[in-house]
């Protein structure tokens, strides 16, 4: 047994009666169903005592059970709690489920132990009105306060033409208007301090600076913030309820809308979670082709945050320049996809298509185009005194708290661990790269910045290698599940047309099982717990994504700052509100 | 000519050419600014995209002249009167040629500090007025930030006025015939720049207006004329600021070959170009740092200078 899997003989020896017992999931990831009653117990173990702790919360979710089929290995119960937890020391992840019965159930926060838990715990219960005992300050979070129902509940209708008509009353408009008052107690939020009054201001959802729909709530002391609540949800889509009525296919285009400036980047672990259900290898070539196409969404991404960033500050010019750049970048990715932004272009299996002839070149012009322009930006950008005294200082955490608080990607790595999923547990083949892991000291905005920065001269060289490498051979697997199936196979036997027939007619079945993939995203880590109970679409599909827990973090950086600071935080988080939302 | 005339003349040249600047500069700035960000500007009507200022003139006009109903409807109609008059009156006293002025106070300088400090009531007002909290934060901000830089501003004019020995604008002009006051007054020159910068409410000082932070500052609950007024007199604020400079510091209309008001006009519109320059460079100061740089770097410097002007003056003079 792999030292990764050690904790699951450490955990029943130690809690003989949470009833531990494992389950074999698809990932390999070690997962263990725990008693509600010593859930909270194993957990705080797991968090402080154990040897090698796991320091963070990576996700919490739950799965409504109750219409599953195939899980006769598993306790009884109609919801299921999923804490995901991960180990540095041990590099290592752990599952841990608990089963909950009866049609209201509820359990007991964790948010004692990782501050992390409070945004997921009131998810948890707005999707699954599954009640969270002893949380800080339980309400809904993506749905609006007066929503009925909880969407990812079973019985909860997939499509607005399953809800009946709407209709919007005079007294319904008025009751909606009156709920508009903004009352800070019902935000946390206390009216009065020991000497002052505060002022409160409303930020958004439609303001300059806040990078899309987030509404955020400022308690004011002078120009002094308090403290300050957030809003989220104005962009919810309900993407994951859509993952259990698309197909497993025809679910890709909508995960690129997740992270909407990281196009492909979202494909990725959505069909390397798929491909572990389905138990496809996918071929070499469309390995390099995948990881060339990420790390030029990469680039995309982190160019956006660098012009909006500098914007955020002030500075007007940088957003022209860099989005000119990215608008080049996109060009590579138009000439081989034929979209800009949501190509939606890995398949299960591989990819769309070939690379179509002459890509070379053009992949070529980017890398030496790119280069000396962000040289530029270094002397426009980066050592102009302004920007250091506007972001030097601004918003530091450090590696520990933002541990604790679920902090991944550059996010982690500007507080100085150099921690990279491609580096540590390379998946889909970044393990064949050569590429280092930037890192800043500070944990502030600045080094936030920098290491973005230092990313993509990084992108650039993982680039410059699957040009110099890319391997011959097929685009996509050899596989029936593989969708859709390779074109000459498809028109040489009949088997194939069969497959090709029912995998775009009516989906792949993918057999049951359960998965999920982290991929280090641009904005940090992003994953797809897939459960297939083997239909035609996923039974639960989770998005875990790195903007929900890093926008957590906002009160916790910005207190006892100023209003241009906090949009200097805002700027350097980098997040989108749609994977905030989902 | 008719000394009446020639007078009836120059004030309304100096008003609508005034008016004309500053509708052109609109003009001007987005066009300097696309050439400096790698992209077109306004190109579409007219020849050089020039007629956009026309386009924009009738759109403006045409908007509905609206007051938010929470607002305090006579002031916020005053304000941006205000700082529009302050503005304009500044220029009364600007000696653009030998023969073009309007009129030859003897205390020009002071009369101009005055100006200036009328327009931040301006932008108090607008803010107060608005009853908006985006609003009053950006007035505030404005508030500070004009009063605080208007101390060292004037601080550094009065090395320029110990040299010339005299507030009048004229007389500083004619006292630069042998060398430009920027030469030995270049500290003056840069902290007025700066503090020039500052009373414009420009990047690096945009503070009030902060649209990432506070959407439009002190005038976001205005629109159309009301908010064009705010518009045109920052440009003829920044065309004050530079021709002030000009007069002040780079000898005014003086200059060979050319006639006088070329000279003039050629100076200040370089100094305008600069302030975009700027724009389209730096980011955007906090209001801390700001007041900082004020209080603690630019009013020591000032009053240095004065100083070591005064001594040297003396010294000179043989005392």
């Amino acid at each position: 047994m792999n030292p990764e899997q050690d904790i699951l003989q450490e955990l029943p020896r130690r809690f003989a009666e949470a009833h531990i017992r494992p389950q074999a999931t698809c990932d390999g990831l070690p997962t263990v169903w725990v008693a509600a009653a010593r859930a909270h117990d194993v957990l705080r173990y797991l968090q402080a005592e154990a040897d090698r702790p796991y320091r963070m919360l990576y996700d919490l979710t739950a799965i409504d059970e109750r219409r599953r089929s195939h899980r006769a290995d598993q306790p009884p119960g109609a919801f299921t709690v999923v804490y995901h937890l991960y180990s540095f020391e041990r590099k290592a992840d752990l599952r841990l489920k608990v089963a909950l019965p009866g049609e209201r159930p509820g359990v007991r926060t964790v948010t004692d132990l990782w501050p992390a838990a409070n945004w997921y715990e009131r998810e948890v219960w707005d999707m699954f009105g599954i009640a969270i005992e002893g949380h800080p300050r339980m309400a809904r979070i993506l749905m609006p306060p007066w929503w009925e129902g909880h969407p990812l509940r079973k019985e909860h209708p997939t499509r607005a033409t399953e809800m009946g008509p709407f209709r919007m009353s005079a007294a319904k408009q008025a009751e909606l208007e009156d709920r508009l008052e903004f009352r800070p107690e019902e935000w946390g939020l206390a009216r009065q301090g020991a000497d002052a009054e505060f002022m409160f201001m409303n930020m958004g959802p439609n303001h300059p600076g806040t990078h899309g729909v987030l509404r955020v709530a400022l308690q004011l002391d002078g120009q002094r913030i308090v403290d300050l609540a957030c809003d989220i949800g104005f962009h919810h889509r309900g993407a994951e309820k859509m993952g259990e009525r698309q197909t497993w296919h025809t679910y890709i285009p909508y995960t690129d809308r997740i992270d909407y400036v990281g196009g492909v980047m979202n494909n990725f672990p959505y069909v390397l979670a798929v491909e572990q259900l389905a138990g496809i290898k996918a071929p070499d070539r469309a390995k390099v082709i995948r990881i060339m196409l990420a790390e030029l969404f990469r680039i995309i991404s982190h160019l956006v945050y660098y012009g909006t960033f500098c914007q955020d500050l002030g500075a007007m010019s940088p957003v022209f320049y860099m989005f000119t750049d990215r608008e080049r970048a996109l060009d590579v990715v138009a000439a081989i996809t034929g979209a800009r932004m949501h190509p939606g272009w890995f398949r299960i299996g591989g990819v769309a298509q070939d690379l179509p002839a002459g890509w070379e070149r053009l992949v070529r012009d980017f890398l030496d185009y790119l280069p000396p322009r962000l040289d530029e930006y270094d002397r426009v950008v980066l050592r102009n005194r302004i920007f250091q005294d506007r972001t030097r200082g601004i918003g530091a955490i450090s590696a520990d708290e933002a541990l604790a608080w679920g902090a991944t990607g550059p996010l982690l790595r500007a507080c100085g661990l150099a921690w990279d999923f491609r580096k540590q547990t390379p998946y889909g083949g970044y393990d064949q790269f050569d590429f280092e892991v930037p890192t800043g000291q500070q944990g502030d905005s600045y080094d936030r910045a920098t290491v973005h920065v230092a990313e993509m001269r990084q992108s650039l060289r993982i680039i410059e290698q699957c040009l110099a490498h890319m391997p011959p051979g097929p685009y996509k697997a050899e596989h029936p599940l593989t969708t859709p199936p390779p074109r000459e196979r498809m028109l040489h036997d009949i088997e194939t047309m069969i497959d090709h027939f029912l995998g775009v007619s009516w989906g792949p079945v993918i057999p049951p099982g359960e998965a999920a993939v982290r991929v280090e995203a641009a904005k940090g880590c992003n994953s797809y717990y897939l459960i297939s109970d083997g239909g035609a679409s996923a039974y639960r599909t989770r998005i875990r994504t790195p903007s929900f827990a890093h926008l957590q973090m906002l009160p916790r950086l910005s207190r006892g700052l100023m209003i241009p600071d906090l949009i200097a935080i805002l700027g350097s988080l980098d997040f989108v509100l749609a994977d905030v939302d989902r | 000519m008719n000394p009446t005339l020639h007078q009836v003349l120059v004030v309304f040249g100096v008003l609508f050419g005034l008016f004309g600047v500053g509708a052109l500069l609109t003009w001007a700035e987005r066009r300097l600014l696309a050439l400096w960000q790698d992209r077109y500007g306004p190109n579409r009507v007219g020849p050089f995209g020039l007629l956009q200022v026309v386009a924009d003139m009738i759109k403006i006009f045409s908007k509905e002249d609206w007051i938010p109903p929470f607002a305090d409807k006579p002031v916020f109609v005053l304000a941006p009167l205000v700082i529009m008059v302050a503005t304009l009156l500044s220029f009364a006293v600007v000696p653009f040629a030998p023969n073009i002025e309007i009129a030859n106070l003897n205390i020009g300088l002071l009369f101009f500090l005055a100006m200036s400090s009328l327009s931040v009531y301006g932008v108090a007002l607008a803010g107060w007025a608005s009853n908006s909290k985006y609003a009053l934060l950006g007035s505030l901000r404005a508030v500070g930030q004009m009063l605080s830089y208007e101390v060292f501003m004037g601080l550094a004019l009065m090395g320029v006025v110990a040299q010339a020995g005299s507030f009048g604008l004229r007389d500083i002009v004619l006292a630069q015939r042998g060398l430009w006051f920027g030469v030995p007054q270049f500290i003056g020159l840069g902290i007025f720049f700066i503090a020039g910068l500052a009373e414009t409410r420009r990047i690096p000082f945009d503070l009030p207006e902060a649209e990432s932070e506070l959407v439009a500052g002190f005038h976001t609950e205005y629109s159309g004329m009301k908010f064009a007024m705010f518009f045109l007199g920052e440009y003829i604020a920044i065309t004050l600021i530079a021709a002030l400079t000009v007069t002040l510091f780079l000898g005014g209309w003086l200059g060979p070959w050319l006639p006088p008001l070329v000279w003039f006009l050629l100076k200040t519109f370089c100094l305008v170009g600069l302030f975009i320059l700027i724009r389209a460079t730096l980011p955007r100061l906090r209001y801390d740092q700001l007041l900082e740089l004020g209080w603690k770097r630019m009013l020591p410097l000032a009053l240095l200078n004065l100083i070591v002007t005064g001594a040297v003056i003396l010294w000179r003079k043989g005392v």
